[in-house]
């Protein structure tokens, strides 16, 4: 009696700390699994700028549909109502000029804020050449514009940072509005207040832009062509479709195969109760799992979630091996302690090889292979220790279940004709061998956004987007970290004067920069210290107009206005609060810990030689000699970067995985203490694994990280086939032979429909899985019942 | 002093020739008396107009300098600065070259809109004052004066409300 009660209050206890463990747990369903965390400066500032950086709060807004009219009309009214909403940083649409604010900033900031102000600048020829082009500009029709300024600003300084902060090439304007080139849709930026890794956040500003846009829906004219369709794209409005997505792929696909897997089982058993039965190993691991990633990682990805699915399929068989293995030899009934000393032996070396080969992710630097690892080690384990120790205590006496030998039958005869030829099996490595040749630089996809849940369609959605809006994808920055936000900002300033070569050389489009916003104090005391002091200046002025046909006298407001910014206190981002230029030196000034960052984005060349590529190298080399001593300056190109991070980690999970099969080797050699043996398991399993291999790289698809994974599951499932196929070789077929034979082909049934549902995914990193370990998994049976020694897979042959 | 009806019928008939004419190209010649200046501003260049809506102003001296308004958007090109705003953004502008723009195009509502209307003719010549209706811009300029003869324009003439003024002499080119 004791000996019953003992396990179920040890599986209880434990039960009721991993449901504690998972209930305190945090989730999160962004991109983060897929974002590496490493210590290395370079790839720690990457991996801030993809979660934190200025492109990552960036939402694309499209309107399509209606006509024209009624899209700018549309554009304009979301601006008005989303403008003052504390969601956002700035929406704009292209037809917002300088406000009040920022005109009344830049007129009186003029002389320390222009670039052209230095010693020289007030030299008598150099302020008579000044004027004289200003009275030109007076001509012309911008003169209407600056005719209004010219008895205080007579050099133009007022238009010369207006122009200095206009973008070289903005996208195109019709009816007021920035619309793509073809006209048919109108285009708005939105930058959120929520940083790009606060997914909630995101989430309520998308919301809010969909929520206003519906509001002014109803005012549309019933004369209207079609109706008018709002799109919104970007790195956020990404990593809310995907959490919506990964939340709904698990739970429907959670469901489906949870479904489909009891309905077979159901007609196997055909009893509910032991079908209940059954599943509680599968609940027991899925607990353990997401309670043991729960217990070692800060955070639970949706990803690992989902990957719970994929347990679905290989722990169902450990019950189902207990169920149908587990009958007496003779006649009817369960002979539980048989099964014990006879087959759980068997079932716990598969799962330690299992656990072997899981183990290898665990060390990956990918936080979400880790979990995975993590989530199948504690899974499987839990569900193997609960089918052998607590099961057996809840399983009825006389529990009858359908004999599944002639199943078992069923399958060797279908097997027996395939045996016959079985040494073609032996082409496999050599077809596969001369396909992966052929093929080899084509095997695994280097690139990180194959891992993106993001549908195609949306990536070249989002694509299109930047390319209309010639803002393109902010790829390149250059980063300068520093002590202080004016260290940071001088240095800012010193890249800028590098780079400028490059930008009249056509190597780039331009670049952003936060001194375009707001120049460091050091360059603004310098450009005070050149203002001359009031009778000086007016000496110079007297000198510089006296051959200019200007009444002289007219000019004391320019006189005054120069004194004055003598005087002024220097602008700093206090100043500067209120204007659309804050939100400029907000983005691209930030504070990260004890550090600050000034980020430059380089804006890639829309034609020519260069156009939408940067060459990293030349900005290197541009920046070469800048090395100041209290500030770090780093070219960073983000998709090159995240690749060859990207890269870097699946060379290491290809190496954590061969290691990890060298140790299920030495672990099989041992338990098994031969080295045929082990080549009888391992065999089959290799020959499963290099066709699933050949079949993706004959139909193009190159493998990613978590195909590698998908193998490895592949080798966990299909060991335990191939570790049955041994054992039965050790004794005489029989019935119980053809018995066990049964109760693998519905082990692999449920495997199969549970990953070919996983398959169906619309999310690549879940499909992938599905798409490897089906027909892996029925591939390793297949070699298996092909390879298996002599007689016993085929006791039909030893009665013969 | 003319009936009313005899105002609008003729300011009709100018605004109806107006619009049958599907685009016109043709020289100014543009003078600014500016009160900080002791001399005149002198400008020239071409006109071109397509209707409905797309006007260019090639200032070819005293520098190089083309404006072009295109629907709401307005391009200003000078040397090396290329400059496109929304007409939106800068309202007085905007109103100030929908006077000539709507005047070419014979959008008499356009123009009804930002101004109201004085019209006299003379046999084939006529006179069209524009007062601003709009505060802000009757701060800026008091009247645009546009001379005519038949379906083309002569001269316009801006007052601002600060003294000074400008008179932009329009003859026309037959191209081809």
């Amino acid at each position: 009696m004791r000996s019953r009660i003992l396990p179920l209050a040890v599986w209880a206890l434990a039960l009721a700390i991993a449901i504690l463990l998972v209930c305190r747990a945090r989730y999160t369903a962004d991109l983060s699994a897929f974002l590496p965390a490493l210590p290395s400066q370079q790839q720690q500032l990457l991996v801030e700028e993809l979660k934190e950086g200025p492109a990552a709060r960036v939402i694309l807004v499209a309107i399509s549909g209606a006509d024209a009219a009624r899209r700018a009309a549309l554009s304009a009214g979301l601006v008005q109502r989303l403008q003052p909403n504390p969601l956002f940083r700035t929406v704009t649409n292209g037809a917002a000029g300088p406000t009040e604010a920022d005109q009344r900033f830049l007129y009186t900031y003029r002389y320390l804020l222009s670039d052209r102000i230095d010693a020289g600048f007030f030299h008598v020829e150099r302020l008579q050449a000044t004027i004289r082009d200003n009275i030109d500009l007076l001509a012309s029709p911008l003169g209407m514009l600056s005719k209004d300024l010219f008895a205080r600003d007579p050099t133009g300084e007022t238009l010369q940072v207006i122009t200095q902060l206009d973008r070289p090439d903005g996208p195109r304007l019709a009816d007021g509005v920035w619309v793509s080139p073809d006209g048919q849709r109108a285009l708005l930026v939105a930058e959120t207040a929520a940083a790009g890794s606060d997914t909630d956040g995101q989430q309520r500003a998308m919301l809010a832009i969909r929520a206003a846009f519906d509001a002014l829906q109803p005012l549309a004219p019933a004369t209207a062509p079609s109706p008018a369709i709002l799109r919104l794209t970007g790195p956020a409005v990404f990593a809310v479709d995907a959490r919506a997505t990964i939340e709904k792929e698990a739970v429907r696909l959670s469901l489906l195969s949870s479904l489909l897997i009891a309905a077979f089982l159901l007609a196997v058993y055909r009893s509910v109760r032991v079908l209940a039965l059954g599943m509680l190993p599968v609940a027991s691991g899925a607990l353990a799992g997401v309670a043991a990633v729960a217990l070692g990682f800060s955070v639970v990805h949706g990803v690992t979630l989902g990957f719970g699915v994929t347990l679905i399929g290989e722990s169902v068989d450990y019950s189902v091996y207990l169920f149908l293995q587990g009958q007496a030899r003779a006649g009817g009934g369960r002979d539980q302690a048989r099964w014990t000393a006879d087959f759980w032996p068997t079932v716990r070396l598969g799962m330690l090889t299992s656990v072997v080969g899981f183990a290898s992710l665990l060390p990956s630097s990918f936080p979400g292979l880790a979990q995975l690892g993590a989530y199948s080690i504690a899974g499987l384990v839990a569900a193997a220790l609960v089918t052998r120790f607590v099961l057996p205590q809840l399983l009825p006496a006389n529990l009858a279940i359908a004999d599944v030998a002639p199943l078992g039958q069923l399958f060797l005869r279908v097997v027996a004709p395939l045996r016959r030829v079985r040494a073609l099996a032996w082409l496999v490595p050599v077809v596969a061998a001369a396909c992966l040749l052929t093929h080899r630089g084509e095997l695994w996809n280097h690139e990180l956004s194959a891992l993106s849940p993001v549908p195609a369609e949306a990536q070249a959605f989002d694509a299109r987007l930047r390319a209309d809006l010639g803002t393109a994808d902010v790829r390149t920055l250059v980063v300068v970290s520093a002590a202080s936000a004016e260290s940071a900002l001088q240095t800012a300033e010193q890249v800028g004067a590098a780079l400028q070569p490059l930008v009249d050389g056509g190597i780039i489009a331009g670049f952003d920069s936060p001194a375009r916003y707001l120049p460091s104090l050091r360059t603004q005391r310098a450009r005070q210290a050149a203002l001359p002091d009031p009778a000086d200046l007016k000496a110079r002025f007297l000198a510089a107009t006296a051959a200019l046909p200007l009444h002289q006298e007219r000019f004391d407001g320019f006189l005054e206005d120069v004194a004055a910014a003598r005087q002024l206190p220097l602008a700093t981002a206090q100043q500067l609060q209120g204007t659309t230029q804050a939100a400029g030196v907000d983005a691209l000034l930030v504070q990260r810990g004890a550090a600050w960052q000034a980020l430059v984005p380089l804006e890639a060349m829309h034609t020519g030689p260069s156009a939408y590529m940067i060459d990293t190298g030349r900005v290197e080399a541009a920046l070469g000699g800048l090395r100041s001593s209290d500030a770090t300056v780093i070219v960073l190109d983000l998709k090159r970067e995240s690749d060859a991070l990207y890269s870097s980690y699946l060379t290491q999970s290809v190496r954590l995985s061969l290691a990890g099969l060298g140790a299920i080797l030495v672990l099989l050699t041992v338990a098994l203490r031969s080295l045929v043996r082990t080549l009888r398991v391992v065999v089959p399993l290799a020959l499963a694994v290099l066709v699933v291999i050949s079949g993706f790289v004959v139909v193009g698809h190159a493998m990613t990280i978590l195909n590698l994974v998908g193998l490895l599951l592949v080798v966990a499932i299909g060991s335990n086939y191939c570790l049955f196929f041994d054992r039965e070789a050790g004794h005489r077929g029989d019935a119980d032979g053809a018995r066990t034979l049964g109760s693998l082909t519905v082990a692999n049934a449920s495997t199969v429909i549970g990953f070919g549902v996983l398959a169906t995914s619309s999310v690549p990193v879940l499909s992938a899985v599905g798409l490897t370990v089906a027909p892996g998994a029925f591939l390793a049976l297949l070699f298996g019942a092909l390879l298996a020694g002599g007689t016993a897979a085929a006791p039909g042959s030893s009665h013969a | 002093m003319q009936a009313p009806a005899a105002v609008d019928g003729g300011l009709d008939a100018v605004m109806q020739s107006m619009a049958a004419r599907p685009h016109g190209h043709a020289v100014f010649t543009e003078s600014q008396y500016l009160a900080l200046l002791k001399t005149r501003l002198e400008s020239s260049g071409d006109l071109y107009f397509r209707f409905p809506d797309h006007l260019e102003k090639v200032t070819r001296r005293p520098a190089p300098e083309s404006l072009v308004i295109d629907s709401g958007t307005l391009t200003v090109t000078r040397g090396k600065m290329h400059h496109t705003v929304a007409l939106a953004a800068y309202p007085q502008l905007a109103v100030f070259i929908d006077s000539i723009r709507a005047t070419l195009a014979g959008d008499r509502a356009a123009l009804e809109r930002s101004f109201t209307l004085q019209f006299a003719a003379d046999g084939p010549h006529w006179t069209l004052s524009l007062t601003p209706r709009d505060a802000k811009l009757a701060a800026l300029v008091r009247q645009i004066r546009i001379d005519g003869s038949g379906d083309a324009i002569s001269t316009v003439e801006t007052l601002r409300a600060d003294g000074d003024r400008s008179v932009m002499v329009i003859t026309p080119v037959s191209d081809g």
